[in-house]
């Protein structure tokens, strides 16, 4: 299918974890292990290393933009982000990581978001399924 | 697209050095995101990247800093991770210390003065009605818009030290006429007495951020006893259980003489009654547990100077018998030391806190126990930053559980 809008281009694959609430990077998740730890999370000990995150609007701090670049520089950041709005925190955070490290992280809106446990590619404007 | 000046064209094209032409390619890339037509000029902007979140964060101020980096507008910076005024309060690894301490350095080098402080609203020079600024900094976002009335949307870290490199927003959301109506209505329907208790104001907070997750609230059913350092702590709380950027209290903040006016003369999406059991449940959500008391903490966002007289007032002739922080700006510890109020404060036996807050860096330490607080903010982050049970209640309950040595409950949620 056709996204909506590229935030921030790129290609990325992997299996999709469509989160059921909004998500706080900055204190609701591990930089070091890529889990949520927001105990409030219904999804808490979930892990988005690798993901395509399928995400439901952000929310809280505005430091969530450093946390997404520095689990992007380390290795446990989400493949791709699929978002249901445009998030302008969670934009700057990867393309300073693609800026300082090369690793591009992409981002997309789409209206129908992948359902969990599938694998999906985001190509550009396109998302894709691959299994 | 994003309409560009001649400024920003130059900018652009690196005229003023590589940082500006840096800041200027990601503030366009944001103003695309956000739907923006052009650029506008800001007056001030408060910035958030200063506290340490990894090497990242550091690698970015660096570029700036090669690049020659320096801030066009008057540039505040927010809590970082050590307190300078207090080094010996850490109690985390030296290489982040190490980090930490850099960072805040690029930070300054980039032209920012070292406030370190999550409430630059405290300050002498904070924004007026009506200011366009870019303020990083959830709580001091949500209380520029609703409480003065200057205009910002949620920064985030990176963003924040672009806006302030080249002077400029993306003219979109918040900073627009349109952008700043409340689209939702709340009615807070409780016994008057209840808005004399400070804990009232976090509560509602916490419910707000829940419903109105990233839109305008608008709240009826407050009154002149929303002061500032209340209308501080329901901000908070909303922008952490949330992401409100902007609320409007009917007939206390100034940009809502009338629900009508609030609204934008347009039907809210919806009206919610907001009642003592819902505000009840809050308090619940916010209480992890209730054992045998730790410690205290109190001042998220940074104590005000107004906060400080009223805790020496509560702690007069007493002693704490557990561990009582009290997070605040260097600038307002100045004051209240000038002004003679800390006596009773330190008698009591307080940790003061400077420059940073206890639920980002390791300051508290081990903890027997769980923590009380008077902030939702600290409440809804400490259990996932530092591991803590915590319970909450108004300062007056911190002051009278410290001195008992377990969580009491006084006032009107008693």
């Amino acid at each position: 299918m056709r996204v909506d809008q590229v935030l921030v281009d790129g290609v990325a694959a992997g299996e999709v974890l469509a989160l059921d609430t909004p998500l706080s990077f900055w204190g609701g998740v591990s930089i070091e292990s890529g889990r949520i730890v927001d105990p409030s999370h219904p999804q808490s000990g979930v892990s988005l290393a690798g993901k395509v995150l399928a995400l439901p609007h952000g929310r809280g701090s505005s430091s969530s933009s450093s946390v997404l670049a520095e689990m992007i520089r380390i290795g446990t950041g989400p493949a791709g982000i699929v978002l249901d709005e445009p998030d302008s925190i969670l934009v700057i955070g990867a393309l300073v990581a693609d800026r300082l490290y090369g690793t591009r992280c992409p981002i997309v809106v789409a209206s129908t978001t992948p359902e969990g446990g599938s694998v999906w590619r985001i190509n550009g404007a396109e998302l894709e399924s691959v299994s | 697209m994003v309409q560009l000046s001649e400024r920003d064209r130059s900018l652009l094209g690196g005229e003023m050095g590589d940082a500006q032409r840096i800041a200027m390619e990601l503030l366009i890339a944001v103003g695309e995101t956000d739907g923006a037509q052009t650029l506008i000029d800001i007056e001030m902007a408060h910035i958030d990247g200063c506290s340490y979140h990894g090497q990242a964060g550091v690698d970015f101020a660096q570029m700036l800093v090669d690049g020659d980096g320096r801030v066009q507008v008057p540039t505040t910076l927010n809590v970082a991770s050590l307190d300078l005024l207090h080094p010996d309060l850490y109690k985390g690894d030296s290489a982040v210390a190490e980090s930490a301490k850099r960072l805040m350095e690029q930070y300054v080098a980039l032209g920012c003065r070292p406030t370190w402080t999550c409430a630059p609203y405290q300050l002498q020079d904070r924004p007026s009605f009506g200011q366009q600024i870019a303020w990083g900094e959830s709580n001091a976002i949500v209380f520029a818009n609703s409480v003065l009335g200057a205009r910002t949307n949620r920064y985030g870290d990176f963003m924040d030290i672009c806006c302030a490199l080249t002077g400029r927003v993306p003219y979109a959301g918040l900073h627009t006429d349109e952008g700043r109506l409340g689209t939702l209505q709340f009615n807070v329907v409780v016994p008057s007495s209840i808005l004399d208790d400070d804990l009232t104001y976090p509560l509602l907070g916490h419910v707000l951020g829940q419903l109105a997750g990233s839109r305008v609230p608008v709240i009826t059913g407050l009154d002149e006893r929303a002061t500032e350092d209340r209308l501080k702590a329901l901000g908070a709380a909303a922008a952490s259980s949330g992401a409100v950027a902007m609320f409007h209290a009917v007939g206390v903040t100034p940009e809502a003489p009338s629900l009508n006016e609030a609204l934008g003369n347009v039907a809210p999406q919806h009206v919610t009654d907001l009642s003592v059991d819902r505000l009840r449940d809050a308090r619940r959500e916010l209480t992890t547990a209730i054992g045998t008391l730790g410690a205290v903490s109190v001042g998220t966002p940074h104590m005000s100077f107004d906060e400080f007289v009223s805790l020496a007032a509560l702690v007069e002739g007493q002693r704490t018998t557990v561990p009582f922080y009290v997070n605040t700006s260097r600038d307002v510890l100045d004051k209240a030391e000038s002004a003679g109020v800390m006596a009773p404060i330190v008698a009591f036996g307080v940790t003061v806190v400077t420059d940073t807050c206890t639920y980002i860096t390791p300051i508290m330490g081990d903890i027997e126990g769980d923590v009380m607080t008077n902030s939702g903010k600290w409440a809804y982050y400490a259990p996932a930053n530092l591991g803590v049970s915590v319970v909450i209640g108004s300062l007056a309950d911190c002051v009278a559980s410290a001195v008992t040595g377990s969580a009491v409950s006084t006032g009107e949620w008693s």
